[in-house]
Parts: C-alpha cells; structure tokens; sequence
C-alpha cells in the first residue's frame, strides 16, 4: 500500500495523487495515442463511438453525478449542440470555430432553460426535462426549412487547417478528434472539481440546505451546472451527429436520453472514470449481443433485445453494485491495496429514511 | 355536433390516460416512488387479458377471464414490490425512476416476445361498434370506457373512504413513521399499492384494448399520463383523472383547429406550462416543506 504523506492542503486537491497515479493516466493516454496503430479500422470507430458516448456522459455526469439533478432530456442538448454545430458550418464558418460555438450556444441554451426549471425537485424535474426531449424531437420536425425534418441533414465535410477529416479515408483522424475532445472536457472537467464552483456542485448534491447555510448560491450553483452540462453534451452531440453522416429527429429521440443515465449510473454515478466505463458497455454490448444470438444460431435479430438486456443489467446494478463498475472496481483495488485487512463492511450503505418533499 | 364528437373521443382518450395517471399517483402518494413504468404496466395488464381472452391463445369467456387478469396484475405489482423495490427503501428517488425505467424495457422486452410486435386486437365485450345520430358518430367504446372511468373512481374513493385497507394506505402515505406507531404494516400496505396499481394498469390497459389494436409500444402513452399526472397534481387522485381528461381533450382539439404538428406537442407544452406556473399542477394538494 502507497501512503501519501501530505504536507500542504494544496495536496488534497492536486490532479495526481501522486507519481504512480500520473505515470498510470500518462501510460493510458500513450495507449490511447497509438491505438490507431494497434487495432484495424471497424475497432477504431467503435473506439471513436466510445469516446463520443463518453463525452456525452461527462456532461450529464456533471449535472446528474456532481450537482445531483436528475435530467431525462439530454438528447435534446445533444440536439441542439449538433444541429448548431452543422448551421454554423455550412453558414461558412470553419469546423474549428463552429464546433466550439455550437457547444457555447447549447450551453447558454440550456442555463437558460435551468432558470425556470430550478423550481423543480427531483421527480418533476425528471418528468420537465423529458418532456423538453419529446419537444425537441417534434420541434426539429417542425421547424424543417433549418432542421431538414424527419428527411434529415448530411454532415457537411469537416476540415482542420487543411486537413480533411472523414470517417472512411481518414478513421485515425477522427478518432484523434474524438480523443482531443475528450481529452479537453475531461481536464476541464476535473479542474472544474478542483474549484471552488466544483465543490459548491457537491454540496448542493448532498445537502441543498446545508449548501445553503455555508454560503452557496443555490439557484446560481445549480443555472451554472445545467449550463456547463449542457454544452459538454452539446459537443457529445455534434461529435454524433457528425460521426452519424446522416442524421435527423430519430438520431436523438428520448430514448438516447434515457440510455445516457442509463450509461452514467452502470459505470459509476459520480466518477469521471465511471462515464467512461459506461460508455464502452454501451457502445459494445450491441456487438456482445449480436454475437451471442449468432452463436445460439438465431439468425433474425430479436426486436427490443438490446434495451431488454440493458434494462435487466440496469436493474441487477441498482440492486447489488449502485456505485456502479466504478465502485466494484473502487472496492476490489482497496482489498488489494490492504490485502489481509480489508473488512467487508467498509463499503456498506448507510440505512436512510425517506427523506420527503411534502407535509402530508 | 363536430365539438361534440371531439370532445367524447378526447374524454375517452383522456380516461384511459388519467388511469394510468391514477397507477402513478397511487405510487407516489404511498412510496413518494414513481413508476416510469406504469405505462408498461397497463401494457401488460391488455396482453395478458388478450392472451386469456383471444381465441388464437387461450380462448377464455372475457368475463372469466377478467378476475384471472386482476389477480395476475395484482401478484406481479406485490411480487414487483416485494421482491425488486423493498429492496431500494429509503433510498434516493434516482435509483428508484431509473429502476422503473429499466423494468419498462424488460417489461416491453418480454411482451414483444410472447405477443410478438404485430398490433392486435383484443375481442372485447367493449368493442360494441358505433353508434350514428344524425351526423354524429359515436364509439360505443368510447361511451363504454366514460361509464368505466367513472364507476372505477367512484368504487376507489369508497375503497379509501370506508375499508380498513384503503384508511391504512392513506395513513401510510401521509406519514410513514405515525403509521408505524399506529400499528400499520407499513410495508405490506406499500406492496397492496403497487398491487392496486397493477390492477388499475390492467383496467386501463382493457379499455385502451377495446379501442383499438395493442403492441408492445403502447407503453409509451404513460408519458402523455405523466404529463397528465403532473397537469392535475401528483398527489391528488381525482387531480390525476382530471388531468388525464385534460391532455385527452387537448389533443383532439389541437389537432383540428391548430397547424400540423400541434398537436403531439400541445401535452407537454402544456406540462412545462403547467410546471413553470403552478410547479405542484392545477389541483394540488402539497405544500412546500420547510425546514
């Protein structure tokens, strides 16, 4: 077992623990890097979707896993992020700018759409933010002179100073794309933890009246935390909408919202590693699943199998693992790390009462 | 004549989505859990009848058949209960509207695979055909389904009134640890809800049957009675009816007297509306914790 020894409180809020842990995120990230190199090019762009899914989860993982806001209407962000994205480029603007700005205008979007919403709890804001997904879906429908309607939008060529970058002559291209983008949120991201604004997002999810009492602005704290959420989503979005080539209403109906949670909570509610791991079940259990039934000899694919499957694993992961593979990774690392004297009650949930919202 | 005939399709839509409103509420009013999965719930409730009552399956008298389904619903809500969300007691609302979720995926899962995903029609002493007055036409099952509605209501409002079961369930949901105290199984009363609420679900998912065909997807109309649900109050049953009835008019109105499009967006419009002005719905019964 490593122990750190600190001797400053800036260590309690250091990026790396500690030389070991650096060197562990730099090898991963080398990793990352030659990957292209490492595997042929149908698994590069399932590692592309991967790191998509994942930015997508970061930015529900922020609302839903550090602020403690439950929302069910992240596919409309992701929405509007592409649909922002795309009328920007082919208004003229070059990829490079457009890309930023589509995830700035979903996020001033969506902490707009916070302010109304912050009046809401829990379940009503579930039920809220569902209903903007459903919206949305019936809004790019209507609204089609921008949207292209139910018949869709084609992604217009991206180019980055010069180069071009396509998903079929250049697949390491947007994987390395793919990558930076996730690469820039995921820093952002633990930075934004390291922060004052970070904590307070914690504290709101833990307690929003004790937040209260130490000084956090509530509404402030949670408009911010929709915002930032909504653009990181916004990016995931684009990054999907344009890896997609084609795409309309369909791409990001309510169900994709759904599965994001979904996603969030599998991997880990509140962990940055668990969007990660969240999204590389989500993005491989379609093949798994193919797989499988190809093996048992079906050749016809069973309607609904894959959310069924998913639906079961959810269940199972609420019942036994909450914390998602993160937590089961987190407890099998510690009774490594103090092998003869790991306990089994350390990581055991508290007894809770229902904590309810009314009078009577 | 044209408003008439509106407005008792949309009463007989909005009567199929206030039950459904009413399995939610019951839920929540008892647990403070939602079901997400209610919908599926009332799914499940037209297949299983269908299955009983079809002549391609079981071929069952429809009258013979109907407590069978009630007592099916009912285990499975118990069972669901006591076997999946007890365990989740006390715990955060999240686990539990992502757990129902989930369950309405499996739920609509298992269905596509017994019933398969063709829609069918269930042969239904309901399905009476219509009835013409002049240049009206009336459903008979849309008349059926009002009459239904109503003596439902009336029979669960005597239930919460009168028996020692229902009295309990309110206790229980107004204050969970006074129940206690009182001497009320507060869990076993719990499982009764969900139970209740399966059998609700299974009323509502006849009546939704007897109007049309069924496929696994129709599950997914417990959105529109969520944004009933919310419309009326969650905490109020009658709130929930009238919501239902709310949404089920709005639609067909909105329909023929707004552009295209209109209409499938007017109940949640509606909903954020509904949310943003008066976030506990128009009959609410909540008032605001404080500390």
């Amino acid at each position: 077992m490593r122990i750190q020894f600190k001797t400053s409180y800036d260590h309690d809020i250091r990026l790396f623990k500690d030389g070991w842990q650096a060197f562990l995120y730099i090898a991963l990230l080398a990793l990352m890097v030659v990957l292209p190199w490492l595997i042929d090019d149908f698994f590069l762009g399932e590692a592309t979707n991967v790191l998509i899914w994942a930015t997508c989860g970061l930015g529900l993982m922020l609302l839903t896993g550090q602020t403690g806001q439950v929302s069910l209407g992240h596919s409309a962000f992701m929405a509007m992020g592409c649909y922002a994205c795309v009328l920007l480029m082919e208004a003229g603007v070059p990829f490079i700018l457009a890309f930023p700005l589509g995830g700035v205008i979903t996020g001033l979007v969506g902490a707009l759409i916070a302010i109304p919403a912050l009046k809401l709890h829990g379940v009503y804001l579930a039920i809220a933010t569902l209903a903007l997904a459903i919206l949305t879906d019936d809004l790019i429908v209507m609204l089609e002179p921008w949207t292209g309607g139910v018949a869709g939008k084609f992604a217009p060529a991206i180019e980055v100073f010069g180069l071009e970058i396509n998903r079929w002559s250049s697949p390491a291209a947007w994987y390395y794309m793919a990558l930076i983008v996730v690469l820039v949120v995921t820093l952002f991201y633990r930075n934004l933890l390291r922060a004052p604004m970070g904590r307070a997002f914690a504290a709101v999810r833990d307690s929003e009246i004790s937040a209260q009492a130490m000084g956090v602005n509530i509404a402030r704290t949670k408009t911010i935390a929709f915002g930032i959420s909504a653009g990181i989503t916004g990016l995931g979005g684009a990054l999907m909408g344009l890896f997609a080539e084609v795409f309309n209403n369909e791409t990001f109906t309510f169900i994709i919202s759904i599965q994001l949670l979904m996603m969030i909570v599998v991997g880990g509610l509140g962990f940055i590693h668990g969007a990660f791991l969240g999204a590389i079940v989500i993005a491989f259990l379609p093949q798994v699943l193919s797989i499988a039934t190809d093996s048992l000899g079906s050749t016809v694919a069973i309607p609904g199998l894959e959310t069924g499957v998913f639906g079961l694993i959810m269940i199972l992961f609420i019942l036994f693992e909450p914390m998602g593979l993160y937590g089961r990774w987190l407890k099998i690392r510690t009774f490594l790390e103090l092998f003869p004297f790991a306990r089994k009650d350390m990581f055991r949930r508290q007894k809770s009462y229902l904590k309810t919202e009314r009078l009577r | 004549m044209e408003v008439l005939q509106l407005l008792i399709s949309g009463m007989a839509n909005g009567c199929v989505y206030g039950l459904v409103a009413l399995g939610f509420v019951l839920i929540y009013k008892a647990t403070e859990a939602v079901n997400f999965a209610q919908g599926d719930f009332m799914m499940l409730g037209a297949f299983v009848t269908l299955g009983l009552v079809n002549p391609e399956f079981m071929g069952l008298n429809f009258w013979v058949a109907l407590p069978i389904v009630f007592v099916i619903m009912g285990v499975f809500g118990y069972l669901l209960d006591l076997v999946v969300l007890r365990a989740l007691f006390g715990q955060n609302q999240v686990a539990v509207i992502i757990l129902t979720i989930a369950l309405g995926f499996i739920l609509r899962f298992v269905a596509g695979l017994i019933w398969g995903h063709e829609p069918l029609s269930l042969h239904s002493p309901l399905a009476l055909g219509d009835l013409r007055m002049g240049t009206l036409v009336l459903g008979m099952a849309d008349v059926a389904i009002i009459i239904v509605t109503f003596l439902l209501t009336l029979f669960l409002w005597q239930f919460f009134q009168r028996t020692k079961v229902g009295l309990a369930m309110q206790a229980a949901s107004q204050n969970q640890m006074a129940a206690y105290y009182m001497g009320i199984p507060v869990k076993r009363v719990q499982g009764f809800v969900w139970a209740l609420a399966g059998i609700v679900a299974a009323i509502a998912g006849i009546l939704y049957a007897s109007k049309g065909a069924i496929d696994p997807n129709a599950g997914f109309i417990g959105i529109k009675a969520f944004a009933a649900a919310v419309i009326g109050g969650f905490g109020s049953l009658p709130g929930a009816l009238m919501g239902g009835l709310i949404v089920g008019i709005i639609e067909p109105f909105a329909a023929r007297y707004l552009p295209a499009g209109w209409s499938q967006i007017a109940p949640y419009a509606l909903l954020i509306g509904v949310l943003l002005f008066r976030p506990h719905g128009l009959f609410a019964q909540v008032r605001v914790k404080k500390v």
